[in-house]
């Protein structure tokens, strides 16, 4: 995506120039249609108000954002303090999402390194080792972990099996299950950016560093990683944004207690019960948020290539 | 207009601009039919600019083009009867040998039998028939030069246009395909127009040159007259080697020009338009039309003393130095050594040229 | 070899970590891959090797559900991942060979559109955008989802891979004769065939395996695979679905194999 992103603009050639009007003319169409006026929609209809069957009414109303943000006491006709009920499963998202990030990173950075500097020939090997896991189906990965770390699965068997423990250590349903759910999900989009930084990473800064009396520890902080900061930036947003609006991993490792936005959102329209509205409104402002963290790290990436 | 129908092309006022850059400042040339024309100059001095503007690749932002009297330069680069060997060659990697040489016939409307069999004649041409079913991958560079040749040639255009084609290949391919270039040009009858920053390759092959610079045609000439008669610093440097001297002249006599050197020398030459008395001008003399002898031979003798000499092969390179004057650099063939001269660093000796072999330049 | 020798760019650890990682991402899909094949109707005791749940898929008692999700899922796949990568293949000739234009940048935000807004959002906006202009729910919705979600995945390979492509092979081709047209389709198309497959099998997947946006737009009683996985382990992990995931399982590993040496064959060379 990041790597997308760069060459996306870069120079191109004009030889139907003439004709890309009519080219771009089918994903204008496609895109425009099923995928920027649904986006447009949804901001419409979190100003609705909401059918009790599912759907809307089309007045204008402000409910919906009135709910997320204001308690309004049992009978809803006190004056707005401060609701935290959703703010608190945004914050636990954010949370999630957050240890999620760091725990790709513990593991993603060392892999990225240790790959990227195989011999030459390796690399595309150990590249597509790692790429594997994330062609296959997220729900069946995400079903596979429920499966490997359940209290009568197979990890617990062998670690009661191999007298590590008396009795099945609890995992599924625990925020850490769905860190590790979230890990497993994302962290080729970890590794496969800092991999791309590290490769093009001049070592020969290394040798001048270590020439000059610097540790392997100190040449790695103070010369690698501030020239492979875009890439780890890269890494931690590629992981972090799909994390926090995830629904699989939260709704089949975390359980009813650690309820994260996917599922408040998906509740919204589930059958009968939801209020399409408060759906609406609770996906606009996670997209507002993410757009706000992608806006900032574009700007940071343009402003570390001009400095390049 | 009877003589533009006898050049094969004719550029009038050309000018190419991107944005603000201007890559080609008002070029008019003509090229005239069965020539092997160069265009040559340093990288981004315009010329290969230009030869794209005649392929049909470039935009004319302002003037005209013209191929035999046709004008062209609206035409798109397939309704264009010239046809271009690319630098990188460009030869089609997913087909073969024999295919990539049949295509231009192929668009041309042959059909493909006819196509593959003038692509078989053709490839006969360049000794490589035994390579037809190959792609372009498994031959050598040479090979893929000599295909891209058949390639460009097997149409029958009106004009070649050939962009730096032999910069690919290392010394002794290049020298050798210098010359199998020219018969083929001499065999075919087709005008040839050559783009290359060598100028050791612009001499030996072309019947004119145009060098250009900065987007200005310097000079247009035949490679006897570039060489010998630079017309300018930037032709006479561009162009061989040669000892750049800082002149003023002092007076013009019958077509000489008395010229001098500083530190009390001076040197006779022929004059030239533009360069009048009291002018500071700069002087060129080519190192292998001095030679040096330990008394004054020539009218043209001057006085110095050897500072270094450096051996490289084929020739012995001397620095002279001129009292109170310039250094010069005279270069002897080895061959030469029975009849030329050698000194030690430091002994004294002269410096001598024929008359007429310095030149003055007019800026 | 007495001395250790001094490797300035390895780090001790970093080898180890790796191959936990590995293990991480591999630990679970084995497991799956070896319980599919177990005898036992429980899923909690091994009781020896057999093909019994891979038959159960296909004649069980749930075989006609997951063979109508199955057929559903192909077909979906197969369609979304063809229109989506002709759309990507004009697009990417606009972007990588139209010159520098104004709306070149917004094009290219339109573009990743997909791969910016997180997934269950466009899944909501999807709906609503269905549910607004009165359009039923179904496998037509699903389609219209998946062609759009899936024009950036066939994009990125196939842009890549045309910046790759030096413009001197369509001007050669112009030089002889061919019309811009011939020079696309003769000369240019074949040389991104490498970045087209790798497109088209990126957006096949990506199809094959969505769930989220599927989940809302399906309307009831529609099904593809993931949403029949999902609703059948949501009563818990059965034998067969571990059979079921195995063979996706497989042909996702089918698919980024060819992808692996599609990628690797270099037609330009």
């Amino acid at each position: 995506m990041a790597a997308g992103a760069a060459s996306g603009g870069s120079a191109t050639t004009d030889t139907y120039k003439e004709s890309r009007f009519w080219l771009l003319l089918p994903a204008w169409v496609v895109l425009g249609i099923f995928v920027l006026a649904p986006v447009m929609m949804m901001l419409i209809y979190s100003f609705l108000t909401k059918e009790f069957r599912g759907g809307v009414i089309w007045e204008l109303s402000f409910a919906a954002y009135d709910q997320f943000f204001c308690d309004r006491g049992l009978f809803g006709d006190e004056p707005c303090t401060i609701e935290w009920t959703y703010i608190q499963i945004f914050w636990r998202s954010i949370w999630q999402a957050g240890a999620a990030t760091l725990l790709s990173l513990a593991i993603g950075f060392p892999t990225a390194y240790f790959i990227a500097t195989r011999p030459e020939s390796q690399r595309p090997l150990w590249v597509f080792l790692i790429t594997i896991p994330y062609w296959v189906n997220l729900l069946i990965r995400t079903v596979s972990m429920k499966f490997l770390l359940r209290d009568q699965g197979p990890l617990n068997d062998a670690l009661i099996g191999i007298g590590l423990l008396d009795s099945p250590l609890h995992i599924v349903n625990t925020n850490f299950a769905v860190q590790l759910g979230l890990f497993y999900s994302y962290l080729p989009f970890m590794v496969l950016p800092i991999y791309a930084a590290v490769e093009r990473y001049n070592f020969a800064l290394s040798e001048a560093a270590a020439d000059l009396y610097a540790t392997k520890w100190t040449t790695l902080r103070r010369i690698l990683l501030p020239a492979v900061k875009p890439g780890v930036i890269a890494g931690c947003i590629l992981v972090f944004v799909p994390s926090m609006g995830s629904f699989l991993a939260p709704d089949l490792l975390g359980g009813a207690k650690n309820f994260m936005i996917g599922s408040l959102i998906e509740e919204q329209f589930k059958g009968n019960a939801g209020n399409w509205p408060f759906g609406a409104a609770a996906s606009m402002i996670l997209l507002t948020m993410v757009l706000i963290i992608l806006l900032i790290f574009a700007r940071q990436q343009a402003k570390a290539e001009k400095e390049a | 207009m009877s003589n533009t129908t006898s050049n094969a092309i004719e550029v009038r006022d050309a000018v190419k601009r991107y944005g603000d850059f201007t890559a080609l400042k008002r070029i008019s040339l003509s090229i005239k039919d069965n020539e092997f024309f160069t265009l040559l100059g340093p990288s981004g001095c315009g010329k290969t600019t230009l030869l794209r503007m005649i392929a049909g690749f470039e935009d004319v932002t302002e003037g005209a083009i013209f191929l035999y009297g046709d004008e062209i330069e609206n035409l798109p680069p397939h309704q264009r009867p010239v046809n271009t060997v690319f630098q990188n060659y460009a030869l089609f990697p997913h087909m073969t040998i024999l295919d990539n040489v049949a295509f231009g016939l192929e668009m041309r409307g042959k059909s493909k039998d006819q196509a593959r069999s003038r692509a078989g004649e053709m490839l006969e041409l360049v000794q490589l028939s035994q390579f037809a079913a190959r792609k372009p991958s498994q031959l050598s560079g040479g090979q893929q030069q000599r295909v891209a040749l058949a390639r460009a040639l097997a149409p029958q255009p009106k004009v070649l246009l050939l962009d730096e084609p032999l910069s690919a290949l290392d010394l002794k391919l290049r020298k050798a395909m210098q010359l199998e270039l020219k018969h083929l040009q001499r065999e075919t009858g087709i005008t040839f127009i050559f783009v290359t920053h060598d100028q050791e390759e612009a001499l030996t092959m072309s019947d004119r040159i145009a060098v250009m610079s900065a987007g200005e045609m310097q000079q247009l000439g035949g490679p006897k007259d570039i060489y010998e008669k630079p017309r300018n610093m930037f032709v006479a440097d561009f162009i061989g080697e040669t000892n750049l001297l800082e002149v003023s002249v002092d007076g013009i006599n019958n077509g000489r020009a008395v010229c001098h050197l500083g530190g009390g020398h001076e040197l006779t030459c022929d004059a030239v338009d533009g360069v009048g008395v009291g002018s500071h001008v700069h002087m060129s003399v080519r190192p292998e039309r001095l030679y040096m002898s330990d008394k004054p031979v020539e009218t043209e003798s001057l006085k110095g003393r050897i500072k270094e000499n450096i051996f490289v092969g084929t020739d012995i390179t001397t620095i002279v130095d001129l009292e109170d004057g310039p250094e010069f650099v005279v270069r002897t063939s080895n061959s030469d050594r029975g009849n030329k001269r050698i000194f030690e660093p430091g002994a004294e000796m002269y410096v001598n040229m024929e008359l007429g072999a310095a030149r003055l330049l007019v800026d | 070899m007495a001395t250790a020798k001094y490797d300035i760019k390895s780090y001790s650890g970093f080898r180890a970590i790796t191959l936990l990682c590995l293990v991480v991402l591999y630990a679970p899909l084995v497991i799956v891959t070896i319980y599919s094949f177990n005898s036992s109707a429980s899923i909690t005791t091994w009781e020896g090797i057999s093909l019994k749940w891979y038959a159960d898929v296909f004649t069980g008692p749930e075989s006609e559900k997951f063979k109508l999700a199955a057929r559903n899922s192909f077909v979906i796949a197969i369609t979304a991942a063809t229109v989506s990568t002709s759309i990507a293949v004009f697009a990417a000739t606009a972007m990588v060979r139209g010159g520098k234009f104004k709306l070149r940048t917004v094009s290219f935000g339109l573009i990743s559109l997909p791969l910016m807004v997180p997934e269950i959002v466009t899944a909501v906006a999807t709906l609503i955008f269905f549910n607004s202009i009165g359009f039923d729910r179904g496998i037509m919705t699903i389609l219209i989802a998946h062609i759009a979600f899936c024009i950036p995945f066939a994009y990125l390979p196939i842009s890549a891979r045309m910046q790759g492509i030096e413009d001197s092979y369509e001007q050669a081709a112009m030089d002889l004769y061919a019309t811009k047209r011939q020079a696309f389709t003769k000369i240019l198309l074949p040389l991104m065939m490498p970045g087209i497959i790798s497109g088209f099998l990126l957006a096949f997947i990506v199809s094959l395996d969505d769930f989220i946006i599927t989940n809302f737009v399906k309307g009831a009683g529609v099904e593809t695979l993931p949403t029949a996985i999902f609703g059948a382990v949501k009563q818990g992990i059965k034998p067969n679905i571990m059979a079921i995931s195995t063979m996706l399982l497989g042909i996702s590993v089918i698919m980024v194999t060819i992808s692996y040496f599609v990628s690797k064959t270099d037609n330009t060379k």
